[in-house]
């Protein structure tokens, strides 16, 4: 099959590589880029944790082709933290106990980022359905909605100190 | 240096505490390594073909089209494995299952032929390539009909065979019939019972689905002759024994590494056609090959459980002392008999039915068969039909409360065994170690202001005008676990022991390892505190490893709610074993006898005096660089631990639904969930394994349920249909416990993980049912999806 060339940012560094056309997006995160943060749990769109940050969106990378990326910014799991401090939503997770057997955990910790980005100051029902499109087997969702309520609290008093600052 | 002893304690961050797991850093990174995360040079992809219908003769194979597809370096049928003698394996229950479909097909989805092509993409191909013709036969779905005299016989390579792995086959689909209990006597206690009730009710199939699928990536190695396996099992050294007799390879050049897992839940505890056809393809090709489930495959054909059709009889006083308990039910096993019990046990622990209740006559029956479904009838997070078991009793003592018009809570404390007859022989032969069920329910019942709840139950009954019906559940589970003592718990021969080894270096850390595998428990976690207290070492600087069969000591895995019973105990002793030679060597340090030692936190002092001390990190030093003449140098021990009994964990669970008399919707309003597991290891981790637990149980109560039609074709097997509950079903929990231990356990731990499930399930449906107790309804069948539940409501005439 031909290949075709894709270029985008993966976590602040840009790449370019040849992909065939029907390469999906996290194959191609996998795979090619030695990804493997998210997962793959079902291939159907249901169970998120295959989940990225597409341009701002929470993307399940099961069902999005490599080459509708062309372009595009993309943040995984892997590129959370920033320089070896760990991302609120991350050390949250370790905190409040919100992980058991950590495959679901990569798309969940995506997709708190980006919820907490659109809705800084969720309540409880907020949060069960901001993060309704991750499925987690393990924890019972308990913990997890302690996770993403703690994290909202440090983001927001972070987002102060840097005004303040 | 005499830091207070509350510091030291600390220090340790030992048993009892709620210590940060140790295994998130990497899990939070993305930095896990799960099986799919695996990728060896050269290494090839394995996918397989699959049969669309549930029963057929196979007439062809073509192969040629498939081979054709640039990439595709083969493609493998039952012909091509009979010369390795490796069509046919050997099941944990001592029957045999296709590896591939050999003439004839048995259940949809069944694997026909595997392709291995350089990745993925192209091996999906070859299977669409691969053209299989079949000669369709009747499918048989209905155990009652497998069993009628003119069915069509399923299994042709059984035909004639009247002898199973479990005794006497009476028809030709059936597996076996184990029965336990005292037949006459539950028949006596019947025609003298002033009461009796009975009920059937169907415990539909259902699937664990743990997030990650199964998988493996298998090299050969021709040059060394050595097998390496990558592979998501919840038994890595099984496997290596069972890999090791079917390929004829020595157990010593088969290495199997159990990553990490995304999930277990007894789906990762059999041995399935597609790991055996991965290490087939690699030992022909020379290469590694690595096959991964999807999700359909997984729901379709990897581990069913449960599909139990039961009718449980009581008979009674007229004030409702139960004076016996009949049980007897068919057993959907689908095609081949792949449950994975104890091997002597075909229907598992499901002998543990007569519950928490003093029962004196007691009898059950299992007749396992045959029909045209997947093989399976796993022990979905739970210890081998317990689930059932509890099930079939916790309804069965509420049918009865409502025939008496007696209270659920009432009829319960009137039938618990007492604390002073424990430890209690129930009339099944179990011997149950400990337990205080009457406090744990008197504490739910306090918690939850019980008699408030049904003065309000009545209330809403009264009023025509109220939205919704409310219902109120509760169960008191007994569970057993920890299998378990070898002289009668083996798998394939090899007793259910579980060990641990334990080396202290000469700085004073640690490196344990051990037979089990954690997929989410948090073994690194909690192990290391259980040698932290025993030790007095920081948790922090002993090392946890399982997995991997090179390294570790033997030991049957983690299911069955076996890891704390069984290699926490092994754990603990050979801990005891360091403890007692680092004794000697204090004695020999400080220059004193053994006897004038004792032991604190993490040291040996002078008895009374707290200024001649060695700690166990001078000890370890010690150990290597000045042992005591005659002394062996070095501080490490071995422990395989052969339970003398099993455990018995309880609780006490308590639901209160709204049902929306419109629609059918079952609102959970408050789960309260009390557990006694004994000895508590890592309060944090409990009420992780608690939340996760009922919501598994919420799950299977509420909606799922594989189905099937008329032809054999399964309904449902994607995450569109099976329901695996989101953020925002999914109830909020409430912990309690109460601590009874285990007198037989070292640790007096007797495991958690599975109670939640187990004991959690009967409460929906009590809670479900109890909403239409005053319309004269006793039971209803689960899954109490708003469908169904709508269903009743119509039946009641409660909506029109
Ligand atoms: S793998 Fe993408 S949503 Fe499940
Ligand atoms: S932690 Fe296992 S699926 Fe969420």
């Amino acid at each position: 099959m031909s290949k075709q060339i894709v270029t985008m940012t993966i976590n602040g560094k840009k790449v370019e590589k040849a992909v065939e056309p029907r390469t999906l997006l996290i194959h191609f995160l996998r795979e090619e880029m030695v990804l493997t943060g998210a997962h793959i749990g079902c291939e159907t769109s249901h169970c998120g944790a295959c989940t990225v940050d597409v341009d701002g969106k929470s993307i399940k990378s099961c069902t999005h082709l490599a080459v509708q990326c062309d372009g595009s910014e993309v943040l995984t799991v892997e590129g959370l933290a920033d320089k070896g401090v760990l991302h609120a939503v991350q050390e949250a997770f370790y905190q409040e106990h919100g992980l058991q057997c950590g495959f679901c955990t990569p798309g969940m910790l995506v997709r708190a980022y980006r919820f907490l980005q659109d809705t800084p100051d969720p309540t409880e029902e907020q949060i069960r359905m901001g993060m309704a499109g991750n499925l987690c087997r393990c924890t019972g969702y308990q913990n997890i909605v302690k996770a993403v309520q703690s994290a909202a609290k440090k983001l927001k008093a972070q987002t102060k100190e840097s005004v303040a600052a | 240096m005499n830091a207070p002893l509350k510091d030291r304690q600390a220090a340790l961050q030992g048993m009892g505490e709620s210590r940060l797991r140790k295994e998130d850093a990497r899990f939070i990174q993305g930095k896990g390594n799960y099986v799919d995360d695996i990728k060896m040079p050269g290494m090839l992809f394995m996918d397989i073909v699959r049969a669309p219908v549930a029963h057929a003769r196979i007439k062809k194979i073509n192969k040629e089209a498939a081979l054709a597809i640039p990439g595709v370096h083969a493609v493998l049928t039952a012909d091509d494995l009979k010369p390795l003698k490796l069509h046919w394996m050997p099941t944990l229950a001592g029957d045999v299952q296709a590896v591939l479909a050999d003439e004839k097909v048995h259940f949809q989805m069944q694997e026909v032929a595997i392709v291995i092509a350089d990745d993925r993409y192209i091996a999906a191909d070859a299977v669409e390539a691969v053209v299989v013709e079949y000669d369709e036969l009747p499918a048989v779905i209905d155990p009652f009909k497998a069993l009628e005299q003119d069915a069509p016989i399923l299994r042709e390579d059984l035909a004639g065979k009247t002898e199973g792995a479990h005794g006497k086959r009476y028809h030709h689909n059936h597996i076996f019939t184990w029965d336990s209990g005292d037949k006459e006597k539950a028949d006596a206690a019947f025609s003298a019972a002033q009461v009796t009730v009975e009920q059937k009710m169907f415990y539909q199939r259902v699937h664990p689905c743990p997030l990650e699928t199964c998988g493996c990536v298998a090299s050969f190695d021709p040059i060394r002759g050595e097998l390496t396996t990558y592979i998501t099992s919840q038994a890595p050294h099984v496997v290596r024994t069972v890999v090791s007799m079917l390929s004829g390879i020595p157990e010593s050049k088969v290495r199997i590494i159990s990553p990490d897992i995304g999930g277990g839940f007894g789906n990762k505890v059999g041995i399935y056609p597609g790991y055996v056809c991965a290490i087939v393809a690699s030992i022909v090709l020379g290469r590694p090959v690595k096959w991964i489930e999807d999700r359909i495959e997984n729901l379709s054909s990897t581990a069913f459980a449960r599909d139990y059709h039961m009718t449980g009889e009581l008979a009674a006083t007229n004030e409702g002392k139960i004076t016996g308990l009949r049980v007897n039910v068919i057993a959907d096993h689908g095609a081949f008999d792949s449950c994975a019990d104890p091997t002597k046990f075909p229907a598992g622990m499901f002998h543990i039915v007569s519950g928490s209740y003093d029962i004196p006559a007691a009898y059950c029956r299992v007749d396992g068969v045959y029909t045209n479904k997947a093989p399976g009838g796993v022990a979905y997070r739970c210890s081998f039909r317990v689930t059932e078991a509890v099930y079939l009793i916790e309804r069965m003592v509420d049918v009865l409360a409502q025939k008496l018009n007696i209270d659920k809570a009432e009829i319960r404390r009137k039938n618990f065994i007492r604390k002073e007859q424990f430890p209690y022989t129930s009339a099944f032969g179990f011997e149950y170690d400990s337990g205080d069920y009457h406090t744990a329910l008197d504490k739910v019942l306090n918690a939850v202001d019980y008699k408030g709840l049904r003065k309000e139950q009545a209330a809403t009954r009264a009023n025509p005008n109220s939205p919704t019906l409310m219902g109120i559940g509760l169960v008191s589970f007994t569970e057993v676990v920890g299998a378990g003592p070898s002289k009668i718990c083996d798998i394939l021969g090899v007793g259910m022991f579980d060990s641990c080894e334990i080396r202290v270096h000469p700085t004073g850390s640690a490196i344990a390892r051990m037979g089990t595998i954690t997929q989410g428990q948090g073994h690194q976690t909690t192990y290391a505190q259980i040698i932290a207290t025993e030790l007095g070492l920081p948790s922090e600087v002993i090392q946890v490893e399982e997995g991997d069969t090179s390294t570790a000591p033997y030991g049957l895995g983690t299911y069955g709610s076996r890891s704390t019973p069984v290699a926490g105990a092994a754990i603990a002793l050979a801990s005891r074993k360091i403890h007692a030679k680092a004794k000697k060597i204090a004695a020999h340090l400080l220059e004193v006898s053994e006897n004038d030692l004792e032991w604190e936190i993490d040291r040996f002092k002078l008895k009374g005096d707290d200024s001649k001390f060695k700690t166990m990190k001078d000890i370890a030093w010690a150990a290597y660089h000045q042992p005591p003449a005659g002394m062996e140098p070095g501080l490490e021990a071995v422990h395989y631990y052969d339970p003398p009994n099993f455990t018995y964990p309880f609780g006490i669970y308590l639901c209160v639904v709204d049902i929306d008399k419109a629609t059918g919707e079952t609102k959970v309003r408050r789960f309260y969930a009390l557990d006694d597991c004994g000895t508590r290891i890592n309060p944090m981790i409990i009420d992780g394994q608690i939340h996760g637990g009922l919501t598994e149980g919420y799950a299977v109560a509420m909606g799922q349920q594989l189905t099937f039609d008329a032809q054999g074709n399964i309904q449902g097997n994607t995450l569109m249909d099976y329901f695996l509950p989101t953020a925002v079903e999914t109830p909020k929990w409430e912990t309690d416990f109460t601590v009874t231990p285990s007198p037989h356990h070292p640790l007096g731990a007797k495991g958690v993980a599975e109670s939640p499930h187990v004991g959690s399930i009967p409460t929906f449906t009590s809670a479900v049912v109890d909403a239409f107790a005053h319309l004269g309804v006793t039971h209803m069948n689960m899954p109490h999806n708003a469908y169904r539940v709508w269903q009743q409501l119509q039946a009641s005439g409660v909506t029109s």
